[in-house]
C-alpha cells in the first residue's frame, strides 16, 4: 500500500482495540504510527517511532497526554507531538484522527 | 592494537576501531531481547507513584542529617568516625542509585522531584548531570557494546588497581575534576561529542563552573575555620563514602559477555537484603532494569517475579556474585577473551556470535 500526497483517511483500528489511557502500534505500508486513547476517550495519532532513536513509542507508557518512550524515557505530548526535554528534542509528527462507527481513522498523506 | 601475545586488544574508546566495527556489524542501536510480559501486567508495573520515593528520600535525608550532625558533634574524638562512615555511605554511595533512578525519570511520578533529587545526587557523586544523562542513555542503547557504551567499568583486561582505587573514588574523582576543568573552559572531549547533542553543550559548561565554584566555597570554608570539617560534610564523602557504590556497581556487568544483544547475558541480578536494597534503590535487579528501564525501582521486585522463568537464576547474595567476579577479573588479566557465560533457562549459551567481534583483523 502506498501513501500519496493527497490526504486520505485510513482505518487504523477499532475503538476497543485500545484500552483507556493506552497506545497501540499501527503499521501502514512502510510507515508506522502510534494511536493513543486518552482517559477521556479522545484519540490521537503520531509517528510511531521516537525521534531520539529507532524505538516504537507503542511500547511506551501513556500518562495523561504524555507518552514516555520505553528506551530512555523521553517524553512527548501525544496531542501536539511536542518533545518535552532530554533526551528527546525533535517533535513528533501528529495526524488528524476521527472516530466513525467505532472505527478510528487517521488522516495521512 | 595487537598485544605481546598476538591478540587484538579491545578498543573501548567511542571513536576508535571497535566503535566502527560495532556500527558496521549492526551492534549499535540494535534490537535487544525482551522477555515476554503481557501488556496489562507491564502497564501495572510501569505505574508511577510519588509515595515510595518521597518516603525513601525523607529517610535518606534524615539519615544524612543525623549522621552528619553526629560527625560534627563528636568532631575531634574517635566517636565521630562511625558517624562519618555512615554519612559517607549515604552521601557517596546511596547517591549513586539516586542520580541513576532520577535520570530515568521513574523514581518519582512528579517530574520536578526527579530533577531536584537528580541534581543533588549528581553533585554528591560528582557526576556532571548533563554529561551523565546522555552517557547513560547511550549505556542503555548499547549496553556493554565495546566502542559504543561509555559506562563499561570492567574492561578486558581489567584495570584492577583502578577498581581498587575507586573503592575510594580516587581514580574517578581525578578523572571527574579533569573533565570539570575542561568543561568549565567551554570544551568537551571528542568522545563526549559523540553522545551529547550540541544544544546541551552550554549547559555542561555552566554546570561545570558552578560545581567548581561550590568546591572553591567548601575550600574557603575549610581555610576560614582552619579545619577540614566543611569538606568532611561536602566533597570528601564522595571519596570516603564511595566504597559501597563500587562494590554494588561492579556486580552489574563485570566479567559477563560483551557485544551480546541480550541483557540476560551481560547483566546480573543479585539478591540483596532490605538495607542494601534501600541504599541501592533495587538496582540489584539489573537484568530487569535494563530490559524494562521504564519500570520504577520500587516495582522491580515484582518485575523480577514476572520474568524470572525466562532469566538466568539470580545470584543468591553479594558474596555469591563476588565469588564469580573476582576470579573472573583475575583470569581476564591473563586471558581477556574469557568471560562468564550465563545459563539461560532452556539452553546453555556456549558463546555468542558477536562476543568475539574485536577479534576481527585490525585494519
Ligand atoms: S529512543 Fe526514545 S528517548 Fe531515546
Amino acid at each position: 500500500m502506498s501513501i500519496t500526497d493527497t490526504p486520505v483517511w485510513i482505518l487504523a483500528c477499532m475503538v476497543d482495540d485500545i484500552e483507556e489511557e493506552d497506545v497501540i502500534r499501527f503499521d501502514h505500508g512502510d510507515r508506522t504510527f502510534a494511536i493513543y486513547r486518552s482517559i477521556k476517550d479522545e484519540y490521537f495519532a503520531t509517528d510511531g517511532m521516537c525521534t531520539h532513536e529507532h524505538v516504537h513509542l507503542a511500547d511506551g507508557l501513556l500518562m495523561g497526554y504524555i507518552i514516555e518512550c520505553p528506551k530512555h524515557n523521553g517524553r512527548f505530548d501525544c496531542r501536539t507531538g511536542q518533545a518535552k526535554g532530554a533526551p528527546v528534542s525533535v517533535n513528533l509528527r501528529t495526524y488528524p484522527v476521527k472516530v466513525e462507527d467505532g472505527r478510528v481513522m487517521i488522516q495521512v498523506r | 592494537m595487537v598485544d605481546n601475545d598476538g591478540r587484538n586488544n579491545r578498543d573501548y574508546s567511542l571513536t576508535g576501531r571497535d566503535a566502527h566495527f560495532a556500527e558496521a556489524c549492526g551492534l549499535a542501536n540494535a534490537d535487544w531481547y525482551h522477555c515476554a510480559i503481557p501488556r496489562k501486567e507491564l502497564k501495572n508495573l510501569l505505574k508511577r507513584q510519588d509515595g515510595p520515593a518521597i518516603r525513601d528520600t525523607l529517610i535518606w535525608i534524615s539519615a544524612l542529617a543525623v549522621t552528619g550532625f553526629g560527625g560534627v558533634w563528636f568532631w575531634g574524638s574517635w566517636v565521630c568516625i562511625p558517624f562519618f562512615i555512615a554519612y559517607g555511605v549515604l552521601y557517596g554511595s546511596a547517591s549513586d542509585s539516586r542520580w541513576h533512578e532520577c535520570s530515568h525519570g521513574t523514581a518519582f511520578k512528579t517530574r520536578w522531584l526527579n530533577n531536584i533529587v537528580y541534581h543533588i545526587a549528581c553533585f554528591m557523586i560528582l557526576r556532571e548531570p548533563t554529561i551523565w544523562r546522555w552517557s547513560h542513555a547511550r549505556h542503555h542503547t548499547d549496553t556493554v557494546i565495546v566502542g559504543r557504551d561509555p559506562e563499561i567499568v570492567a574492561h578486558r583486561p581489567p584495570d584492577i588497581l583502578g577498581m581498587l582505587l575507586n573503592l575510594f573514588a580516587i581514580k574517578s574523582t581525578f578523572h571527574a575534576f579533569g573533565k570539570l576543568l575542561l568543561h568549565a573552559t567551554g570544551r568537551l572531549d571528542p568522545e563526549e561529542m559523540t553522545f551529547v547533542p550540541e544544544m546541551e553543550h552550554s549547559k555542561v559548561y555552566w554546570v561545570a563552573r558552578l560545581y567548581l565554584l561550590l568546591f572553591v566555597g567548601v575550600a574557603a570554608g575549610c581555610v576560614a575555620l582552619a579545619s577540614i570539617l566543611p569538606a568532611m560534610l561536602i566533597g570528601l564523602p564522595t571519596l570516603y563514602g564511595a566504597w559501597l557504590a563500587q562494590i554494588f556497581g561492579l556486580t552489574q556487568h563485570a566479567g559477563l559477555g560483551e557485544n551480546v544483544l541480550d541483557h540476560r547475558l551481560n547483566s546480573r541480578t543479585v539478591m540483596m537484603n532490605p538495607v542494601f536494597r534501600f541504599l541501592y534503590w533495587n538496582m540489584n535487579y539489573h537484568i530487569e532494569h535494563h530490559m524494562f528501564p521504564m519500570v520504577p525501582y520500587h516495582a522491580l521486585p515484582k518485575l523480577h517475579e514476572a520474568i524470572k522463568a525466562d532469566c538466568p537464576a539470580p545470584y543468591p547474595s553479594l558474596l555469591a556474585a563476588y565469588r564469580e567476579i573476582i576470579p573472573t577479573l583475575l583470569k581476564q588479566r591473563r586471558d581477556p577473551d574469557y568471560f562468564v557465560q550465563r545459563r539461560l533457562p532452556d539452553h546453555v549459551v556456549t558463546n555468542s556470535d558477536t562476543e568475539n567481534l574485536h577479534l576481527a583483523p585490525a585494519e
